[in-house]
Formats: structure tokens, C-alpha cells, sequence
């Protein structure tokens, strides 16, 4: 990093515009407030002890050692670090150059090491535990960005996500509870959320309703629909109708023995497998098929996709549908993939933060599902925290996945463009 | 492949937009539909690809009546189009512009990348031009693009191809280069619709002329006919392809912009290092090929530029830094080049557009208030002083014809006390009756002693209007000309060839 780079800068082909770097001091200003955050903590909360961090369970046949770190040393060391990493973007940006993503991700990482030394001082974290619930709590996430990308790809804003959750969780507790097969149950989730999908699809692409609207109606209509069906159907009945069977954990052989990654990945239910092979589904098909391509072709220039002769509106439909599809599976997470009944707003807004996750991750389901382990991670932190008693108030620590989303999408999210004619209804004349 | 329309009638609403078009086009053979903006060129070409369903008619392709339900099967039978706005999406890259719809897959359903980058280079090579098939189309220049577009249509096997306005974005060179593969693709036997209001590119490729006015064949008219016989078939009376005007009375520097440069969001200069003087009384025309820098030019002396390095003096005063108002509050008028996104609002009366600038001091408004009927007095007196061709002032402006729009902004912008006139594209999309008319207000304006700064990518006008012309090229200024500068020294420098004479003036 010790090159020097001109101001402006000649471009080598004549086609191409000179250019000059455009500085924002984003970077700095939130690296030097999270500095201040962590040395307020070290100043005026200061937590003697030591932090145990635990990197395997005692089932497990491989051992990792625990690390164990003097909490407040390690704290000191950190501010020292982080104050080293603003001063090095404030360099940076002053000297006209932009602050590189990895400075950006060793900061945070810094920042949450310090943070969890800081509050799990004199007891030990978890961190199977912590990360093992991270992805679990991600997953309905990931499945929801998987639908928002596919829908915005295509050109249609999908704000029903959550109600596609929502209604794939319904469904999912009542037909399993019914039949007692899971599998029947995540079946119906998928035709649940495809119907939701279809509403909104209809409404947006073959009357041309505002589908920021379409999707915020049909949010508070699954909401009450399924509340009112709670209340009056399945809470009398529980028995029958609410008692979903639940998908038992799957240890895959060999890959689940691998130490910290092994029960942290490949010891889960069936729907967690089904969400791998999904992400690589989507992102496979979206940049390697013809599907992906007249998807892409059809969020991006619908008029030039109709004049090769792909039919935009159809396309558009179907792709909503399987949207729907795809975030009404991850609903199930919620019941049958759980184990637990079924509840009113059992989704909590799972399906705004996948939303979220969709434009932090810049419409790519790679970078979609990166963003919504992120926003697991930050639940579960939480979560974790409460059991071993964080210091912090468990208000505070209750706004944190929101905190987060709110950072990323504002703060981080760079050039990122969005699908030229998404959320644009396309009308032939 | 033997093209024919019989009957064709399409209407919008009450707009009968084409009447009864018969039109015949022979194998191997370039006919010219030439008529102006809104004669219903595209509207035609748009039902002969299936865009459009028509109310009557029918179409022929070797005398077997063709039934289109899109642009699908139109193209399956052989219909090529390259359209005026290009139907190209800007992320994907060539190859994948021309495969879509027309995909070949590998095992596994994986596009096959390697067949479409194939036909690409062989396509090219056929015409001797090379196109990189995995640069992504937004970053090429936009001849480059129509010749992807020709690529994407030849890849299909069309056999008729229309070309759509297809001049309108290009240099002269481009389009001395898009007529000779024109001339080729005739000489392949395609059969090859020219459409158009330029006459001199008729003159110089077509064999036959088909012109069409109002929704109607007017004439046919043979490639020898003169420009003025040409124009006047096509407006339906005489008209002056000249603007008459005196020798300009030059006063002092009035707009003094100096080393100016404008930065766009993701740090290219659109605008590098500009500097150039305008003088009282005097045309300054900005020519150059669309996107060279002239839109922001326009924007960054308005005050809408972010990123703005540099400054702009006019009449001691500097424009750079301050507010869009204090700056319009100084005396410069503007006309935006798209009318209908920055000119006008559309949902607005033309008395409402009329006062739009001039929203927040006496005599418009009074106290807060809006004084309506000193407004409709003024607006009485423009739309009859600037012939705006009206129902009546409370007319909604998205209702008048593009002429007519371009009318009430000049109106607007010149009845200001005016320091300074920016005006881009004044006659883009207005027909060649309006455009006569404001061209000669814009001559007026400067003969009452206001500077005037032309942006136009048509050398036509800027040859009619120009005191000097100040050639954009990449954001940089190619250089500074006088306005007889003939049009093939122009072509060169809007291909950012620098004049050998040198760029004073």
C-alpha cells in the first residue's frame, strides 16, 4: 500500500474518461465513533476477569482448546488497534484514496472481538453455540433475500417477503400437525408463499399497482388472516391442528466430524441443507442459464428483452411466484424446521431484514446470503449475551440486529446499482 | 426478401397515427422513409415488428401474409431491427445482448458463452469491424452499440432490416461508416427500411423515398430530388432551411468560464478543464456527439452540477458555488434538453409552465398568493407572441405537440430580463415548422445583445446558428471554430481530431 496514486489520472484508452477518485469520509467518521464506543467501555465500564472463548462442544471427538484472554487488557489492546486502523482511513481518505473493504471488515472484527471480551468478562462464551445459532436464526433470512433477489432481478420489488414467511409458517405448523409429515407440511409452505407471491405478482405486473403497496397490504393481510385463524382455529385445537412434527438434525458423516466448522454447519435439519444448495441454485442459474439471463434481461430493459421476443409480463409473473416459492420454504424454519407451534407474528420482521439483506448484498444471492448471516449473527449475539449475562441492558441488546441493518444499508452499501426497471410495471402501449 | 404493407392503420385513441400506409420494399434494395418527428414513422416500423398490433392492414413478406402476435415471431420471420433507442441492456456484455432470446446451452443448461462470442467475431469480421464480444455494452461508445445492434439482428438471420433513426446519436464519420454497411448489407441482398428526417443521408444511400406526413404517404420522391423539394414534400409547404441573419454586433466578454470541470458520482470528468469566452451579441454553438460532456456544461453553469471545480464568471459575478435561483435570479435563461423531464410539467397549465421561475416575487405573486389574473394576461400575450398553437392558456402542456412545448419554454426563459441564454437542444423533436420559428427568436435574442451558449449535436443547426462553435469531444474542448467551419473539418473534430489550423478563433 505504499505506491503513490496521481490525482488524476490519464485513462490508457481513448475511450475511456479520465477519472478522479471521489472521497467520502463515511469510513473514518464511523470507524472513529466505534473507537470512542470502545474506549468509553474501557473508561467508564471497565470489567475485570477473564473471557473464555469455547471452540468445541465435549460430545465432540476432536477437540479444540479454549482461548482464554485477560478482558481488559485485551479491551486496551483493541481501542489501541481500532484508533490505529482511523487514523490509518483518515490518512487515506486525505491523501485522496478510497478506504479498502478489508481495512473495513478487520475493523469490525476487531471491534466485535473487544466488544465480546469486553462483555463476557469472567465467564466463557460459547462460540459453537454462538455461531451454530448465528446461521440457524439466518436462515429464514436467507431465504427471504433469495426471494427478494430473484423478485428484484426481475423487476419486481417483493415488500411481501415477510408475509411470505409468515404464511409459509402457517401453513407448514397446520398441514405437518395434520398429517404428521414435516415434508407435507413444507410442501404446503411452498404452495402458501407461491399464492402470496402470485397476489402480489398479479396486482403489480397485470394492473400495474404501486408494488411498494401491493406488498405492504398484503404484509398487514397475512398478518391478520393468520391471526385471526390462531386465535380462533388453532389455539382451541391445538392438539390436532398445532403440534407440528419437527425435521430432526442431520449429522452428515466426515463433514460434520471437521472441528468447529462440522457442528456448526453440517449438523442441521434438512431445510439448512435444502438453503445451501438453493444459494447455489440461484446464483448458478441467475448468471450461468438462459432463465438468469432473460431474468436479468427482464429487470434490467424489459422493452429490449420484449423485442428478442421473451415475454416480460409472464416472466416477470412466473419468477415472482417461484420468489414466493423459495421465502414460503424458509417460513417453515420457523415451525416444523423449530419444532415449535405456530404463534401470531411469529416472523418479527425476519422478512424486512431479508429485504434489508437484498440491497446490502447488491442483488446477488452470494453477497445476500453473507449479509443475512450477518444479520443472524447480530440476533443471536444477543441471545447469547442475555444467557451469560451481559452487562448491557437487554433492551439495548434487543435493538441490535436492527442497529445493524441500519449501519449496513446506510453506511456500507457502496456503488451498488439496482436492477435498472425494478419496481417499474412494464406497460405496452 | 420482398417486404410489403398494404392498408395499414393504426390508431391511438382518437389519433389516427398511421392512415392506410402502403409501402413496398424490394430484395436488395435501401428505401427511405423520411418524414418528420412524429409523422408516424416509428409507429409503422413498430406494427412491422409486432410492438404494435394494427387496426387494419396487413403485412407481406414474399406476398405470405404475415400474422405477428410480437417481436418474437416477427423476428422468426425474418425482421431485423435497429432500433433508435437502443434495445441493448447495458450490463451484459455484447455476446450476451446477442444471444438473449436466442440462447444456445451447453450440458447442464450453462449458457454457451463460447458460441455466442463465435458468432459475434464472425459476424464483425464479415463487415471488417472488430467488436470485443465480452466488453460490457455500457462502456462502449455508441457506434460501437449499433453495431451491436446490426450483430444481434444479422445473428437471427434477418432478412429485412430496418433501421431506425439511426443516425441521430452518431459523428459523421459514423455515419459515413453505418451507410457503407448499409450499402453492403444491400449488396448481400437484405432488404434494408431507412428512416429518417435528414435529408442529406436519404440523398446519399436510398432508391427509392417514401415520404410520409401526418400518418399518411404523401409522395414518393426519387434520390435525385433537391433538399428543398424533399423538405417541402414533407412539411406540406415551402420552407426556409436557412436562418436568415446579420453579422453579429459584438459587445464585451459577458461569460468568462475558466478552467471549469465537473465530476460525476463515480468520479469521471465529464467536464475536464473547460475554458471559453462568450461575448455579448454573439452565438456560442456546443457541438459534439451526445454525451460529450455538453449536458453537464449546461447543468454545471445552471447551478445543478455537483462536483463542480473551476469557475464561471458572468458579468462579474461567479456562477459556480451558488443556488440554481440566485443564479436564475441573475439572468440566465435556459433551455433544458429534454423538455419534457426538466422544461415543463406536463400535469401543469401553459400559464402555469409560463411562470414556473418566476414563482417567488411580484408581479406573478403577491404575499404569498398567486396573481391569476396578471397571470393569464401574460401568458394571453406569450402564446400569442411565440405562436403557440393552443386550445387556449389552461391547456395542459403535456397535450401540445413538441413544437408547441419548446415554444412556451423559450417563452418563459425569454421573457426574463436576460443576462445570458443557455439553450440545449432547442429543436430537438419539434417539427421543421417550429423549428424555423425558434431559431429565429434564438437570432433575435442575440441580436438584443444576450450572449447565447447552443448546445446541439445536429450540425445542421449549428451551422445555422453559430457565431463561433466550440467543439466537446470526452469533456475536453477539441477546439474553438469559426461559425463557416465546414462540416467535414466539424466531423473531425467531434471525433476529437484537433484542426490542423489550430483551435483559436
Amino acid at each position: 500500500m505504499s505506491r503513490t496514486v496521481e490525482h488524476h489520472r490519464v485513462a490508457p484508452q481513448p475511450d475511456a474518461l479520465a477519472t478522479t477518485v471521489v472521497t467520502s469520509w463515511k469510513a473514518p467518521i464511523a470507524f472513529a465513533i466505534f473507537t470512542l464506543i470502545a474506549l468509553a467501555l474501557a473508561v467508564f465500564a471497565p470489567r475485570p476477569g477473564e473471557t473464555t472463548y469455547r471452540w468445541s462442544r465435549e460430545t465432540d471427538a476432536i477437540q479444540v482448546p479454549d482461548l482464554t484472554v485477560p478482558a481488559m487488557q485485551a479491551l486496551w489492546a483493541v481501542v489501541a488497534l481500532l484508533a490505529v486502523s482511523t487514523l490509518y482511513s483518515v490518512l487515506l481518505v486525505r491523501s485522496k484514496r478510497r478506504v479498502p473493504l478489508w481495512l473495513i471488515v478487520v475493523f469490525a472484527l476487531l471491534f466485535m472481538f473487544g466488544f465480546l471480551t469486553w462483555a463476557g468478562a469472567g465467564s466463557s462464551l460459547p462460540m459453537i453455540g454462538l455461531l451454530f445459532g448465528s446461521l440457524s436464526l439466518a436462515v429464514p433470512l436467507i431465504y427471504g433475500s433469495l426471494a427478494g433477489v430473484i423478485g428484484e432481478r426481475a423487476g419486481v420489488v417483493n415488500i411481501a417477503i415477510e408475509a411470505q414467511l409468515l404464511s409459509g409458517a402457517f401453513t407448514a405448523a397446520v398441514v405437518a400437525s395434520i398429517t404428521g409429515q414435516p415434508w407435507l407440511g413444507l410442501i404446503a409452505a411452498m404452495v402458501a408463499g407461491m399464492l402470496v407471491g402470485m397476489v402480489l405478482a398479479a396486482f403489480a405486473i397485470k394492473y400495474f399497482v404501486d408494488q411498494v403497496i401491493v406488498g405492504v397490504v398484503l404484509n398487514v393481510l397475512v398478518v391478520g388472516l393468520t391471526s385471526f385463524f390462531f386465535s380462533q382455529v388453532l389455539a382451541p385445537n391445538a392438539a390436532a391442528l398445532n403440534t407440528p412434527p419437527r425435521f430432526d438434525r442431520l449429522h452428515i458423516p466426515v463433514l460434520g466430524d471437521i472441528p468447529i466448522i462440522g457442528p456448526v454447519f453440517f449438523r442441521q435439519t434438512i431445510i439448512v441443507y435444502l438453503m445451501y444448495i438453493a444459494v447455489a441454485l440461484v446464483y448458478i442459474g441467475l448468471f450461468h442459464t438462459r432463465w438468469g439471463l432473460r431474468v436479468r434481461a427482464v429487470g434490467e430493459h424489459p422493452q429490449a428483452a420484449d423485442t428478442v421476443g421473451i415475454r416480460v409480463n409472464s416472466t416477470r409473473f412466473w419468477n415472482v411466484a417461484l420468489a414466493g416459492a423459495i421465502a414460503g420454504l424458509g417460513g417453515t424454519f420457523f415451525t416444523i424446521g423449530s419444532g415449535i407451534a405456530f404463534n401470531k407474528e411469529m416472523t418479527a420482521g425476519a422478512g424486512f431484514i431479508a429485504l434489508a439483506a437484498v440491497i446490502f448484498g447488491q442483488w446477488d444471492p452470494i453477497k445476500a446470503t453473507l449479509a443475512a448471516l450477518l444479520f443472524g449473527f447480530a440476533s443471536n449475539l444477543q441471545n447469547t449475551l442475555s444467557v451469560i449475562g451481559s452487562p448491557v441492558p437487554s433492551e439495548f441488546m434487543l435493538m441490535l440486529p436492527y442497529v445493524v441493518t441500519i449501519f449496513a444499508v446506510a453506511g456500507l452499501v457502496g456503488k451498488s446499482r439496482a436492477p435498472a426497471a425494478d419496481g417499474k410495471p412494464y406497460i405496452k402501449s | 426478401m420482398k417486404l410489403q404493407l398494404r392498408g395499414i392503420t393504426k390508431r391511438f385513441g382518437s389519433l389516427v397515427a398511421n392512415d392506410h400506409i402502403d409501402l413496398t420494399v424490394e430484395a436488395g434494395e435501401i428505401h427511405c422513409l423520411l418524414g418528420e418527428n412524429g409523422a408516424g414513422k416509428s409507429t409503422l416500423m413498430n406494427v412491422l415488428y409486432g410492438l404494435y398490433q394494427a387496426d387494419e392492414g396487413e403485412v407481406l413478406l414474399n406476398d405470405e401474409v404475415q400474422h405477428f402476435e410480437g417481436p418474437g415471431d416477427a423476428m422468426a420471420a425474418g425482421i431485423g431491427m435497429v432500433h433508435q433507442h437502443f434495445m441493448l441492456i447495458p450490463v451484459f456484455t455484447v455476446a450476451e445482448n446477442v444471444m438473449l432470446g436466442n440462447e444456445s446451452t451447453r450440458a447442464g443448461g450453462l449458457l454457451d458463452l463460447p458460441a455466442a462470442r463465435a458468432k459475434v467475431n464472425e459476424i464483425a469480421a464479415r463487415f471488417g469491424f472488430h467488436v470485443d464480444p465480452d466488453a460490457l455494452v455500457e462502456d462502449l461508445p455508441v457506434g460501437v452499440q449499433q453495431r451491436v445492434e446490426i450483430i444481434k439482428a444479422l445473428s437471427r438471420d434477418a432478412k429485412v432490416l430496418v433501421f431506425d433513426e439511426p443516425t441521430a446519436v452518431l459523428t459523421p464519420q459514423e455515419t459515413d461508416e453505418l451507410m457503407a454497411i448499409m450499402r453492403q448489407l444491400k449488396a448481400e441482398g437484405k432488404s434494408i427500411v431507412f428512416i429518417t428526417h435528414k435529408l442529406r443521408e436519404v440523398r446519399e444511400v436510398a432508391d427509392r423515398i417514401t415520404v410520409i406526413r401526418l400518418g399518411k404517404v404523401v409522395g414518393e420522391a426519387s434520390p435525385t430530388a433537391s433538399n428543398a423539394e424533399l423538405a417541402s414534400l414533407m412539411v406540406g409547404r415551402a420552407v426556409e432551411l436557412t436562418v436568415q441573419k446579420d453579422e453579429p454586433k459584438l459587445g464585451d466578454d459577458a461569460l468568462v468560464v475558466d478552467h471549469l470541470t465537473v465530476v460525476d458520482p463515480i468520479g469521471q470528468l465529464v467536464v475536464n478543464d473547460v475554458s471559453f469566452t462568450v461575448r455579448r451579441g454573439e452565438i456560442l454553438a456546443v457541438a459534439g456527439v451526445q454525451g460529450n460532456g455538453q449536458t453537464e456544461l449546461t447543468e454545471a453553469l445552471l447551478g445543478l452540477a455537483h462536483h463542480v471545480q473551476g469557475s464561471a464568471v458572468l458579468d462579474g459575478t461567479e456562477l459556480v458555488g451558488q443556488s440554481v435561483r440566485n443564479i436564475l435570479e441573475s439572468g440566465v435563461g435556459f433551455v433544458p434538453e429534454d423538455r419534457t423531464e426538466d422544461g415543463l410539467v406536463g400535469e401543469f397549465t401553459i400559464a402555469e409552465n409560463l411562470m414556473l421561475d418566476r414563482s417567488e416575487s411580484p408581479p406573478f405573486v403577491r404575499a404569498g398568493n398567486l396573481q391569476r389574473s396578471h397571470l393569464a394576461d401574460f401568458a394571453r400575450e406569450k402564446v400569442e407572441e411565440f405562436d403557440i398553437r393552443t386550445q387556449g392558456i389552461n391547456e395542459y402542456v403535456q397535450r401540445l405537440s413538441g413544437g408547441n412545448q419548446q415554444k412556451v419554454v423559450l417563452a418563459r426563459e425569454l421573457s426574463r430580463d436576460l443576462r445570458l441564454l443557455v439553450a440545449a437542444q432547442p429543436t430537438r423533436g419539434v417539427d421543421v415548422g417550429s423549428i424555423e420559428f425558434i431559431h429565429k427568436r434564438i437570432v433575435a435574442a442575440r441580436d438584443s445583445g444576450v450572449p447565447v451558449v447552443v448546445v446541439s449535436t445536429e450540425l445542421d443547426e449549428v451551422a445555422a446558428l453559430a457565431d463561433r462553435i466550440m467543439v466537446m469531444y470526452r469533456g475536453r474542448i477539441v477546439g474553438i471554430v469559426p461559425g463557416d467551419t465546414p462540416r467535414d473539418v466539424l466531423g473531425l473534430m467531434m471525433a476529437g481530431e484537433v484542426p490542423a489550423e489550430g483551435a483559436a478563433a
